[in-house]
């Protein structure tokens, strides 16, 4: 049994301990906008945060969040509507969409630490997130976009 | 010579010459779509339908899209939704006719059922192929609309106009709603009165066009809420991973040894499949209460399987096979046969042969392959996302031992496609689980599962020949391609002739037939047996036009310069739009010369021509997209800087200019060019494997590399202004980019590379070649 706190609520996970964070979020906690890509680690379709931090929830442990914050794209903002979500509508970013719970929750931390990224930023932060239908040029933009907004406006 | 191209009605799901166009009242709305006498209508719908037009006719009323009493238009949408917006684009088809309120057009994506047709999404046909019917459906609905409004106003129709869901008269008006409520909208058209109702000009649009309205299905995407075939869940349902057995048919499975496994918590048992279909042979289905479990136990489950033949095939033997049927001069279907051409090579004055290859190429969809199988209320239910409903219910039926009206597929959103989803046999897989075990059974693959199982774009060879007669005249040109078939697997009976008679994979060959006049003309088609055997060859991302256009277009640079004459130049001289290149209306109207124009334009904003620094060259493409009945003129210039001491490749810039005809929704078709293009550069330099002992080598991003945001160059956009027929837009815009690359390579240092996809090693080689 595994503690944690999930999107502002305490949830305890039935799941063993080396059960991925990823499997325990959707099939045990049936929160499904975090996807599987390839359960290594390279995709980033899985992005959730924990303590804040971008973390790939295929390759974590359920056990390793004892305690912990995460943050699911269904967390990121109670209305659903972070500036990089306002963004990615504003600029239509998605085509099929099944990567971009994982593009949105990369970004939201490069934005923490790099509130205005230069491309290079871009291209090193958001290096591990795989689109296959290659929205790539939607996505930094709109990053781009949520950034200027999150400047001129008080979000955090 | 292409109408072999649209076997068994590919491109014509409905019969509309036989079935009345009809505008009827059901519940509490109005219905617009085709009757089909007597047949099976929806029972549950039809009780609710409140005259059917005839005694013998039963109304199926939900083909196209239906109006209830609140205004709200709902567009039935057969297409998998993938990534291309679709149901948006045809709602916005249906919605500009009938000048419907964009805020109150839903769409629905439905699940498999006879009375839809054929369901297919794939060769970027879906708007080409709708277009006419949706908008004339609409147009309908606003003139039964009008007439019954105008009825309730109590003014003469002519009095009044249609705007955002509303009959307008002076200064009165009645929503679509309160018509819908209080007229009687039944109509009855034949088809030849549908097709005479005439669709607006470009001046009148509303939609199409114009970016007036956003993806329907996009807020789904940003916020987790989007139901992919992964998300599909039902109470009860356990789970399962497949172990794919070692060769992809004829593997029989001798013995199962689940004892390591039985220490997994949630483990169920494990269970060798019979597939009476013969999709999957020598499948074994590992069953657990999780699906950590099972793929935990997956791992631990030993097989002993008796493997097939193709064991020992590895990606050389391919291209070695692929080779050798180029060579002998028998066998192959002709696509193009013009008599003289043998002939006219025999007296050339001077000839060029190249050969061109590219390696297999997975689909990688992000979503990995999955399906939820179960029996409710006698039905057989199979939860995914999948691109071609009809082509697998048959086969579903087979392996399952049922009738196909006892199956049906629900559709999900596609977490990526790009072909992969066209083969179902990964729903006969969790079909089968289900039955097997006679409970609700989720079956998901892991990468390394869905890269085995993949159905890969096959490797291909190409030999390419030119003749020179007199006064350097091109005297003939001679196309050889040799590839895995996939719709030789996957639908033989979609397969064309020649005229000969002999069976060919149209989308294993299209592409070669180029609009170039170069006198006399070969095209010939090879299936590659062994490639077949060895794997299922898969339709990926703008299918042959993928790879083909990467001969013919590398050719033609190969050609231009061998000739000593500016490529730009020497291609603008062939696209002359005689003779078979004249093009047809509607679809190809304007012919080779459209091509020549996107080749121009690009041309001319890449800058083609100007001085470039050391080492970085200009390159440059053309195509029309996927096939000649359906040409989507589209032409790169690739500028690359090459690094002549490791062999790397940098692409710093891609022009794309393209003439797809009517644009339906401008934003959103940059979108997909955008991505086709990225696509196209991703195999031009990334995408590639290969097969070691009939297993492909890549199965996973620690080793199969794809394009990361870092690797995108600047690109621009152009669409050429038009106003002909709409034809695809999802795929073309793959075909031009890696032949621009590879003549940008040559641009940039001399060096010619002829296989992608196109490594630094291979760079340096040809460097070092041409030292």
């Amino acid at each position: 049994m595994t503690t944690f706190d999930l999107n502002g609520r305490t949830v305890s996970a039935r799941s063993p301990d080396d059960t991925p964070l990823l499997w325990v979020i959707r099939d045990e906690l049936g929160l499904t906008g975090t996807k599987f890509g390839c359960g290594i680690g390279f995709c980033g379709a899985c992005t959730v945060h924990v303590e804040g931090r971008a973390t790939r929830s295929c390759i974590t442990p359920v056990g390793a969040v004892a305690g912990a914050r995460v943050t699911t794209i269904e967390g990121l903002d109670p209305q659903g509507k972070h500036p990089l979500q306002t963004a990615w509508l504003e600029l239509q970013v998605p085509q099929c969409g099944y990567c971009q719970s994982g593009q949105i929750m990369q970004a939201a931390t490069l934005l923490k630490d790099f509130p205005n990224p230069t491309d290079q930023d871009i291209n090193a932060v958001m290096a591990g997130s795989v689109c296959r239908c290659m929205t790539y040029v939607r996505i930094r933009k709109a990053i781009k976009l949520a950034a200027a907004k999150m400047q001129g406006g008080a979000h955090e | 010579m292409n109408s072999g191209l649209s076997p068994h009605g590919f491109r014509a799901p409905y019969d509309t010459s036989r079935r009345g166009f009809l505008i009827t009242m059901i519940g509490a709305g109005v219905m617009l779509g085709y009757a089909r006498s007597g047949l099976a209508a929806v029972e549950s719908l039809t009780k609710e339908t409140k005259a059917p037009l005839s005694p013998n006719e039963l109304f199926e009323p939900t083909i196209w899209y239906g109006i209830d009493t609140n205004g709200v238009v709902t567009v039935n949408i057969l297409r998998a939704e993938m990534g291309q917006h679709v149901g948006t684009a045809l709602a916005r088809i249906v919605a500009d006719e009938l000048e419907a309120d964009w805020s109150k057009v839903k769409i629905v994506i439905v699940d498999s059922d006879p009375k839809w047709g054929l369901m297919i999404t794939g060769g970027s046909w879906s708007v080409w192929q709708s277009f006419s019917v949706l908008s004339r459906s609409g147009a309908a609905g606003r003139i039964a609309l009008i007439e019954e409004g105008a009825k309730l106003l109590g003014v003469s129709p002519k009095a009044c106009t249609a705007r955002k869901g509303a009959v307008h008269a002076g200064e009165r008006s009645i929503l679509y709603g309160d018509i819908v409520a209080r007229g009687d909208l039944r109509r009855g058209y034949t088809n030849e009165e549908l097709e005479k109702i005439p669709i607006k000009t470009r001046a009148d649009r509303r939609f199409i066009g114009r970016d007036t309205a956003h993806s329907l299905d996009i807020p789904s995407k940003v916020n987790g809420s989007g139901r992919y075939g992964l998300d599909a869940a039902i109470d009860g349902m356990i789970y399962a991973r497949p172990k794919i057995p070692p060769t992809r048919y004829d593997s029989k499975v001798i013995a199962i040894d689940d004892s390591a496994a039985r220490c997994i918590p949630g483990y169920i048992k494990s269970l060798a499949l019979d597939d009476p279909s013969g999709t999957n042979p020598g499948w074994v289905m590992v069953y657990a209460d999780t699906f950590t479990a099972a793929n935990q136990a997956t791992d631990f489950v030993k097989v002993k399987w008796e493997s097939g033949p193709s064991a020992n095939v590895s990606e050389r033997n391919l291209q070695q096979r692929a080779a050798e049927l180029i060579a002998d001069p028998k066998g192959g279907a002709l696509l193009v046969d013009d008599p003289g051409v043998d002939a006219a090579f025999a007296s050339a004055k001077r000839k060029i042969e190249r050969t061109y290859t590219t390696a297999t190429a997975m689909h990688f969809a992000l979503e990995p392959i999955n399906a939820l199988a179960f029996e409710k209320n006698g039905v057989f239910e199979i939860h995914t996302g999948n691109q071609w409903q009809s082509a697998i219910l048959p086969i579903l039926a087979k392996a399952l031992g049922r009738s196909q009206d006892k199956i049906v597929m629900r559709s999900y959103l596609l977490g990526g496609a790009f072909g992969r989803r066209l083969d179902g046999d990964y729903a006969v897989g969790a079909a089968l689980a289900a039955k097997a075990v006679g409970r609700p059974v989720k079956m998901v693959c892991t990468r390394a599962d869905d890269m085995r199982f993949d159905c890969p774009r096959s490797a291909t060879t190409q030999v390419v020949r030119l003749a020179w007669g007199d006064d350097n005249r091109i005297a003939a040109m001679d196309h050889h391609a040799a590839a895995g078939w996939p719709t030789a697997t996957i639908a033989p009976y979609f397969q064309g002739k020649d005229a000969k008679g002999n069976l060919y994979d149209p989308f294993a060959i299209q592409g070669a037939d180029h609009w170039y006049t170069v006198g006399l003309q070969r095209v010939r088609a090879l299936n590659n047996e062994l490639a077949d055997r060895t794997f299922r060859p898969g339709y990926l991302r703008s299918v042959s036009a993928g790879w083909t256009n990467w001969a013919v277009e590398s050719f033609m640079d190969e050609v231009a310069h061998a000739a000593g004459i500016d490529s730009v130049k020497f291609r603008l001289s062939l696209l002359d739009a005689t003779g078979r290149n004249a093009g047809l209306a509607p679809n190809s109207i304007g012919g080779a010369h459209r091509q020549a124009a996107v080749l121009s334009r690009c041309a001319q904003k890449a800058g083609w021509g100007s001085a470039m620094p050391k080492d970085v060259g200009l390159g440059i493409a053309s195509t029309f997209g996927q096939e000649r009945g359906m040409p989507t003129w589209v032409a790169c210039a690739a500028r690359v800087r090459v690094n002549r001491t490791n062999g790397y490749v940098t692409v710093e810039k891609m022009n794309i200019v393209i003439d797809c005809g009517t644009v339906i929704h401008p934003d959103s078709a940059e979108a997909q060019v955008e991505g086709a293009a990225l696509w196209g550069l991703s195999l031009a330099l990334h995408e590639g494997t290969e097969f070691v002992n009939g297993q492909p080598k890549d199965t996973n991003l620690d080793s199969y590399r794809v394009l990361r945001m870092g690797d995108v160059p600047e690109i621009d956009v152009e669409f050429l202004s038009s106003i002909e027929t709409p034809v695809g837009l999802g795929e073309p815009a793959v075909t031009p980019i890696a032949p621009a690359i590879s003549n940008a390579i040559f641009a940039a240092t001399g060096a010619r590379v002829r296989h992608l996809p196109i490594r630094p090693q291979a760079v340096l080689q040809a460097l070092a070649r041409e030292s």
